[in-house]
């Protein structure tokens, strides 16, 4: 029975495989013999008009949408007051100072906080979240954006983040326990949230940029649309965690529903919470980055400026800016999070919060201080030391030295990697390549699945975007692949020794921190534009999760399968393939769509470094602020990552059923 | 003299399944195949209970037998598929949520298995929650909370955080939530049953103390047989939804209604639950080598009674009701009746 089974699967495989190669191969052939055109390319005739409705459509909301009392146009502009107001707050706060008057005859009132002032207030939250340790680090991490000369870029990012966040994390947790609450409005959103999570940031941006123009508010609109959706999933997951006796002794105490939510469901639920809200610090640092590309100014507008201009020091440093930037939130926000509720202490009111005693001390000395010691209000430009040059010369002289190193390698792999798959992708011709595709799909996971990925496909190539859907496809399976062959072992090796692991597993969790933007300097630097240079960066930042997963699943093994495989007389080899390796399969296909679902993302960012794929199209439809555009390709992308996260959802739920877990 | 109902369940039924709102309509008495025939899961079959005022009636089955989903459709926490449940005379099942939040305010009380404590307040805040919740000042809620604490031997740990207790010490803390509004019946939820078996005994020693002192009605939910005996004046056994007997633990071992009754009590020490005067003689002489209550148990009496040559008497109150002599205690104790 079981050996049947085996042969007609490898019998289906053989032949879609062979049969695929065949028609990618001889399509162009095949479209000469026949005289039909249509095989190799889609015919534009048939192409839904898609881009252009939704282009119109943004054109109608912005121009003519009226409700009853005010037109599309205010409500933007409302939203766009309440965002500007406090945002501006933040950044007289940090960066300009509060002035009063307008232009020539404004008075400075009260300077921006010092930088000694901002310092000491994230290193007592830093004590208050966990130590010491943790109070030193984040202040090291600001003390090196003022003595490298990043201070102020670094604080309009961060005034950014202190807006975005208490928005985010509010709204979530708001819209979170609606869907908690209202089981119709839960079915709703969680659609909207998938898509959300997988629609390509680019995509979004363009329609933000339409309806709030240029400027720091679309940055901060798009950031928090960006943020959100993790904010509310952790919400629901929160709320329906929380045991049912907790639950059930509320309503014995008598609550009533709003009792109910804020004094015993929420206050309960506060350890995953704050899982959430580190996320949404996370992604919002992300997205202020990238967003600096609509307006949001800060380290990713010098990132993104030292690209354009090629000035690798002056990249490589604002990137490292961002690093440390990153590093803090991360770690400040995580020890938040596990951070447990504390005794109060005792004492006087200065005793009772020795920290925020400090810093109002610390605020007001420098504010006063300030007036006579500008180094105190400001960190003096004589001490800030640039590592710009440094970081020329370092990449100047690694070019010079090792230029044909990296050119040998990079040709290597693009002549037998790069090139072949590509062809062979681009190949298949595209009416095979739905059929394809809805096979594999049915195969994996049934016919539901299978008329999903067929439909979807159907959108792209009914969209005119075939070839480059292709492109995307053979990058990111190229870029996927590496990243799993790398990082399986490292994952292998992070389980079976502890010492390793704590070193690979921490050096993921920082590269996991990172905002994608910061990827493409290196490689940017080292090997210039192309296919090559995204594939680069796609591993990078899709490594983490093959690593964490192939190290979690191992570590997951149940011990007395262990003992038994060693009283069976195991060595250590057959105990990692007949015994855990088998048993972390499940885990391993997780970690393979969390790497296909950060591989995606980022090959949208790398459209900047020159690729030639449904990113660039994203791309291209920013810079031509092409709303339809820019929305039918990110909707592409999400579409094919949607394909991918169920097929593989399906064969790791397959896998684990037959194993029996 | 019977002391008055407070707790009243006529044919009470929990369906779990697709029909199972409607499915009782046409058929009002279903039987288990029934039931599987219609892919209906019997929680609660028709059950009939009456609770009385000051008693520890102690419901007691497997898991899967619906003992807590019996104890949830009392509580209305589960709203019964059909049947009558009376409170205090009143119809439970037709109050509206506003009542419904009264009564539990103010009526009754509630103890989990996992203690289901608030993880972010400290023993004093979880004592005193349900008293916030009513919206009672803050000063006058946790004097009532220092009461409560100190009730059940929490004294000096009211700042502590529930992470920083032991289960036992937790489960104290869900004791005292549970009597903080002062209710009138306390309901216990296999309250003992994540504990240790030596941290069990404890605690039921200390609930016994603490009955002795509130008088509260009770309904003890326990999948452990020995704790049943131990703590009941009644006991009900529950296996599959039904309730199979209620009884007195010696009536249950003593008279067991039903196989599977007979099955459980079969391994009981009998020393335990039969009272003396269910082995007594009618009086027949006038010497006597001393008194026992007529309620006691025979492990209690056996030292005395089986070292005297003379029989005991056996009084109730001041009156002789008959007398006990060895060769009865030892009857029981070696298991000849």
């Amino acid at each position: 029975m079981i050996p049947r089974a085996l042969k007609s699967d490898a019998l289906f495989w053989g032949v879609l495989f062979t049969s695929t190669w065949l028609l990618s191969t001889y399509s162009f052939q095949l479209y000469k013999a026949l005289d039909a055109r249509w095989i190799v390319r889609f015919p534009k005739s048939w192409q839904l008009p898609l881009e252009n409705h939704i282009s119109e459509f943004l054109d109608w909301l912005v121009g003519s949408a009226g409700f009853y009392f005010f037109s599309f146009r205010d409500l933007t502009r409302a939203i766009s007051a309440m965002i500007e107001a406090p945002y501006q707050v933040l950044r007289n706060l940090l960066v300009e100072g509060f002035t009063s008057g307008v232009g020539e005859t404004a008075v400075q009132v009260a300077p921006a906080l010092s930088w000694i002032a901002v310092i000491v207030t994230i290193m007592a939250v830093g004590h208050y979240a966990r130590d010491w340790f943790l109070s030193v680090l984040v202040g090291v991490c600001f003390l090196y954006l003022a003595v490298f000369g990043q201070w102020e870029s670094a604080m309009i990012t961060l005034a950014s983040v202190l807006i975005s966040v208490p928005i985010g994390v509010v709204g979530g947790l708001l819209l979170g326990i609606l869907a908690y609450r209202v089981g119709w409005f839960e079915r709703i959103l969680r659609p909207i949230l998938d898509l959300m999570q997988t629609v390509p940031v680019f995509a979004y941006l363009v329609p933000i940029l339409i309806l709030f123009g240029f400027g720091p508010v679309a940055a901060l609109v798009a950031t928090v649309i960006y943020a959100m959706p993790p904010m509310v999933r952790i919400t629901i997951v929160a709320l329906n965690s929380v045991p049912k006796e907790v639950i059930e002794a509320g309503r014995m105490a008598g609550c009533r529903n709003r009792q109910m939510m804020w004094k015993v469901l929420v206050p309960s639920a506060i350890p995953t919470l704050m899982v959430g809200v580190n996320q949404v610090i996370m992604l919002t640092l992300n997205m202020v980055i990238i967003a600096s590309m609509i307006g949001a100014g800060g380290l990713g507008f010098d990132v993104l400026s030292s690209l354009r201009r090629l000035d690798i020091g002056g990249g490589i440093e604002a990137g490292l800016g961002i690093v440390a930037m990153a590093i803090a939130l991360d770690r400040a926000s995580q020890a938040f999070a596990k951070r447990s509720m504390r005794h109060p202490l005792e004492g006087n009111i200065l005793q009772r919060h020795p920290w925020t005693g400090t810093v109002f001390l610390v605020i007001a000395s420098t504010l006063i201080l300030g007036q006579f010691v500008p180094a105190v209000q400001t960190y003096p430009d004589a001490l800030t030391l640039t590592t710009g040059p440094f970081w020329s010369n370092a990449m100047e002289w690694i070019n010079v030295n090792f230029f044909d190193t990296f050119e040998a390698i990079k040709t290597v792999i693009l002549q037998w990697l790069l090139i072949p798959v590509k062809k062979f992708f681009t190949g298949i011709p595209w009416a095979w390549g739905i059929i394809a595709t809805a096979l594999i799909a049915w195969r994996v996971g049934g016919w539901k699945i299978g008329l999903l990925a067929g439909f979807l496909m159907m959108f792209i190539a009914a969209s005119g975007l075939w070839s480059k859907a292709m492109v995307t496809i053979y990058l990111c399976g190229v870029s996927v692949l590496i990243a799993t062959i790398i990082g399986i072992p490292l994952g292998i090796w992070a389980a079976e020794s502890p010492r390793a692991g704590r070193v690979i597993l921490g050096l993921m969790d920082t590269l996991q921190t990172l905002p994608s933007f910061v990827y493409l300097i290196p490689v940017v630097m080292l090997f210039r534009v192309g296919d090559f240079s995204a594939m680069i960066a796609v591993i990078l930042y899709a490594l983490a999760p093959a690593v964490r997963y192939a190290a979690h699943g191992l570590k997951e093994v149940p011990p007395a399968l262990i003992e038994a495989g060693l009283m069976s007389g195991c060595t250590r080899r057959q105990l990692l393939w007949r015994i855990k390796l088998p048993l972390a399969t499940p885990h391993l296909f997780l970690g393979l769509n969390q790497t296909i679902m950060l591989a995606l993302s980022m090959l949208v960012i790398t459209a900047l470094v020159g690729t030639r794929d449904l990113g660039q199209e994203v791309y291209i439809a920013l810079t031509k602020a092409n709303a339809g555009q820019g929305i039918v390709a990110g909707l592409s992308v999400a579409f094919i990552a949607i394909i991918t996260d169920r097929v593989i959802n399906a064969l790791a739920s397959g896998r684990r059923e037959r194993l029996g877990i | 003299m019977t002391k008055p109902v407070i707790l009243d369940c006529r044919n009470v039924w929990k369906l779990y399944g697709a029909q199972a709102d409607t499915f009782l309509n046409t058929n009002p008495d279903p039987s288990s195949a029934d039931l599987e025939a219609a892919n209906l899961i019997g929680a609660v079959r028709a059950v009939n209970l009456q609770i009385r005022k000051g008693e520890i009636f102690v419901i007691m089955g497997l898991s899967g037998s619906g003992k807590s989903t019996i104890v949830r459709c009392l509580s209305r926490l589960v709203d019964s598929t059909a049947g009558e449940i009376r409170f205090e005379g009143k119809d439970l099942l037709s109050a509206s949520e506003e009542e419904l939040i009264q009564i539990r305010r103010k009526k009754m009380g509630m103890v989990f298995q996992q203690f289901a404590l608030l993880p972010h307040l400290t023993v004093l805040e979880n004592a005193a929650f349900p008293l916030e919740i009513q919206g009672v000042d803050k000063k006058t809620r946790e004097a009532r909370a220092h009461e409560v604490v100190e009730l059940v031997g929490l004294k000096g740990r009211e700042s502590y955080f529930p992470r920083e207790l032991s289960g036992g010490q937790q489960q104290r803390v869900g004791i005292a939530r549970s009597l903080a509004a002062e209710p009138e019946i306390w309901f216990l939820d296999e309250p003992f049953s994540a504990l240790d078996p030596l941290i069990r005994r404890e605690m039921q020693d200390e609930f016994l103390r603490l009955q002795n002192i509130l008088h509260k009605t009770i309904v003890f939910i326990t999948h452990d047989f020995d704790e049943a005996i131990r703590l009941a004046d009644r006991i009900a056994v529950m296996k599959d939804g039904i309730i199979e007997q209620v009884a007195t633990p010696e009536d249950l071992v003593l008279q067991p209604a039903t196989e599977y009754v007979a099955e459980f009590t079969r391994h009981v020490s009998r020393a335990k639950v039969i009272r003396a005067a269910s082995v007594m003689e009618p009086v027949n002489g006038d010497s006597f080598a001393g008194e026992v209550a007529h309620d006691a148990v025979i492990e209690v009496i056996a030292d005395p009674v089986e070292a005297s040559d003379l029989p005991h008497k056996v009084m109730e109150g001041d009156r002789q009701v008959g007398q006990i002599s060895r060769k009865a205690v030892i009857d029981v104790l070696v298991g000849r009746r």
